[in-house]
């Protein structure tokens, strides 16, 4: 038990002590997650309004392949997009086919990492926006162009009905790649002040028999993500007033 | 049906052609002609499942219809028509508001047409004003109470003064009580507004209240169409006359008319009516059985302008909760009277017994047979 408080005791003091190494990490694992949590949404809020809102032949197959995706294990994720993005892999090739040159290195370097995450959370976005969009009656969409929407702005005002689903949705993707190792790791290769964030930085210190400093690391990136989760809770739980 | 029966007279807005809508290979409905008049108020009167609300869907330009022809003023439209689309609004059964304020929900349409902030707000006073619910505007749309939220969905609605109302049983989640007062109210606004409605309902009770013409539809396909008075007393099917709870339409002749009373032989019964179709026409004959005032056979005669008054047998009697139905028949002329379970149980009826029956001239309906189709 003291091992966890010592833990707890030497994470403030990290937190606050000034190392600008360790604020370094913590600003690149947002900063991977964040861009990632970005286009996540780009791609996870319409697809999953459109899956959501319609009903076509193969849906329930294509639902079964979104949820799938909500479980991706990172470390494949990591293992597929290191491979296509090896020197060796077909997006190499492919680079020296149209540019006629060689492809800059995209392995460890965050953009990789940030490909990898948006792998990861798009499915979890997608996933549970659809259920949050398909808990909207038809009716209302049908209602809302009845009113003159288009199709465009039935779209909008369905996500906007289903806000709090939809804000769940970006919470489940955020909690999915904040807390990753095993992608960020793989593609990213942990080097330190390139792409070294609080997951590797665990792992690397807990292979290293530091326990103590890992637990602190550890309790540090979880009370960031309540921070942030809770802001998240505070913006979907705003405007209660005006909920069913 | 003759396609005479379905046109108003009238300019139509909205002409339906050779509508079909089929879902899983199921025809839910087959119109070869609908026409919604300008500035009438339409009731779509049919059983659940008769297709009446895939029809103002269809109509309405928000589904696209598997065949058939829509056009608006004339001009051909389909469901992507977005100019011929916001000359419509629609009220649904139930009022779907979106989260938000009153305000919002009422303003919803306006923005979308890009009406400016000001403009937005004056005209969101006027039609919550219009629907009996002025300065609500800050209210939650979501905690009314259903009569409200179902005004609320009327202001939204009419506050884009729209050419064309859809209204797909706007009353039917509605208690009794609530029904009673708004199916007055919109009677009223469907009235003033001037606008053209189509209102789709299984109670012919509102249809009677709202409408002023009527289609009855069954199974997908619009089986009659015309004034509401005339559709609603005279039913030319044994099907419609149950829908309605009449006996169906008696065939007659006229065989006298003076200044617009005829006299009408039905079976071997002469009853007045108020036509002024000529002597000699064959006619359809429907009187409402509330229309039918029923005294003690050896009662003195009633001051009363009632032109009609028959000695009629009791064939049975119905209770239907505060008035009792009693089928008559006299002559080969059979009728139903509904009076109220005390004067029925006053008259002490049974099956049998003999009782009078009066009806005013202008409580009888009369449509010439010709062009009616056979099932009389």
């Amino acid at each position: 038990m003291e091992v966890f408080w010592s833990a707890f005791v030497d994470s403030i003091k990290l937190l606050f002590g000034g190392d600008a190494a360790l604020y370094e990490i913590i600003g690149l694992s947002l900063r991977v997650s964040g861009i990632s949590l970005f286009f996540a949404m780009l791609i996870g809020v319409p697809l999953g309004y459109l899956i959501g809102a319609h009903r076509f032949p193969g849906r329930g197959l294509v639902v079964a392949i979104v949820n799938t995706g909500m479980g991706l294990p990172p470390v494949v994720v990591g293992l597929t997009v290191y491979m296509l993005l090896s020197r060796s892999g077909p997006i190499w090739d492919l680079y020296r086919t149209w540019m006629g040159e060689a492809m800059p290195r995209v392995l460890y370097t965050v953009p990789a990492m940030i490909v990898a995450q948006v792998i990861i959370s798009s499915p979890l976005v997608t996933g549970v926006t659809l259920a949050a969009i398909a808990s909207v009656p038809t009716e209302l969409r049908l209602q809302a162009r009845s009113l003159g929407a288009s199709r465009l702005q039935e779209a909008i005002l369905t996500v906007k009905e289903a806000r709090r689903g939809v804000m769940a949705s970006v919470a489940a993707g955020f909690g999915g790649i904040i807390s990753e190792v095993g992608a960020v790791n793989m593609v990213g290769g942990n080097i330190a002040g390139k792409t070294r964030v609080m997951t590797t930085a665990i792992q690397l210190e807990t292979g290293q028999g530091n326990f103590g400093l890992a637990l602190a690391l550890g309790l540090i990136l979880i009370g960031i993500s309540f921070v942030i989760m809770n802001g998240f809770t505070r913006v979907q739980q705003s405007g209660g007033r005006y909920e069913r | 049906m003759n396609a005479s029966a379905h046109s108003c007279g009238g300019t139509p807005i909205i002409t339906g052609e050779d509508i079909i809508v089929r879902y899983h290979r199921r025809t839910v409905v087959d119109v070869p002609r609908f026409e919604l008049c300008d500035g009438e108020t339409h009731a779509i009167l049919g059983p659940s499942g008769s297709g009446k609300s895939t029809l103002l869907r269809v109509l309405g330009l928000l589904e696209r219809p598997a065949k058939g022809r829509i056009t608006l003023d004339g001009r051909p439209v389909t469901a992507g028509d977005k100019g011929a689309r916001t000359m419509m609004a629609a009220v649904f059964q139930n009022p779907y508001l979106f989260k938000g304020t009153v305000s919002e929900n009422v303003a919803y349409g306006l923005k979308l047409r890009g009406v400016s902030k000001s403009e937005r707000d004056d005209r969101v006073a006027a039609a919550l004003e219009r629907v009996g619910l002025g300065g609500t505007q800050k209210a939650s749309a979501l905690r009314l109470s259903g009569g409200e939220a179902q005004r609320v969905a009327l202001a939204r609605a009419l506050v884009l003064e729209p050419r064309i109302l859809l209204l797909d049983e706007p009353l039917s989640y509605l208690d009794p009580l609530i029904k009673r007062r708004l199916v007055q109210d919109f009677s009223q606004i469907l009235s003033a507004e001037g606008v053209t409605a189509l209102y789709v309902t299984h109670d012919q009770d509102e249809a009677m209240v709202v409408a002023d013409r009527v289609s009855i539809i069954n199974e997908g396909t619009v089986i009659r169409s015309g004034d509401v008075d005339e559709v609603m007393t005279l039913p030319t099917t044994p099907w419609i006359a149950d829908f309605i709870g009449m006996d169906a339409a008696l065939s007659g002749t006229i065989v006298d008319s003076v200044e617009g009373i005829a006299e009408v032989l039905v079976g071997e019964e002469r009853v007045f009516a108020c036509t002024q179709l000529p002597p000699h026409t064959d006619v359809l004959v429907g009187i409402r059985p509330e229309d039918v005032m029923l005294f003690e056979a050896g009662a003195e005669m009633p001051v009363s302008s009632a032109r009609n008054h028959l000695l009629m047998r009791v064939e049975s009697i119905e209770h239907m909760g505060s008035t009792d139905r009693v089928s008559l028949h006299s002559n080969g002329m059979r009728i139903a009277s509904s009076i109220s379970r005390a004067a029925s149980r006053e008259l002490g009826l049974v099956a049998g017994a003999e009782v009078r029956a009066f009806f005013k001239a202008t409580s009888v309906r009369v449509q010439s047979a010709a062009g009616v189709p056979s099932g009389v």
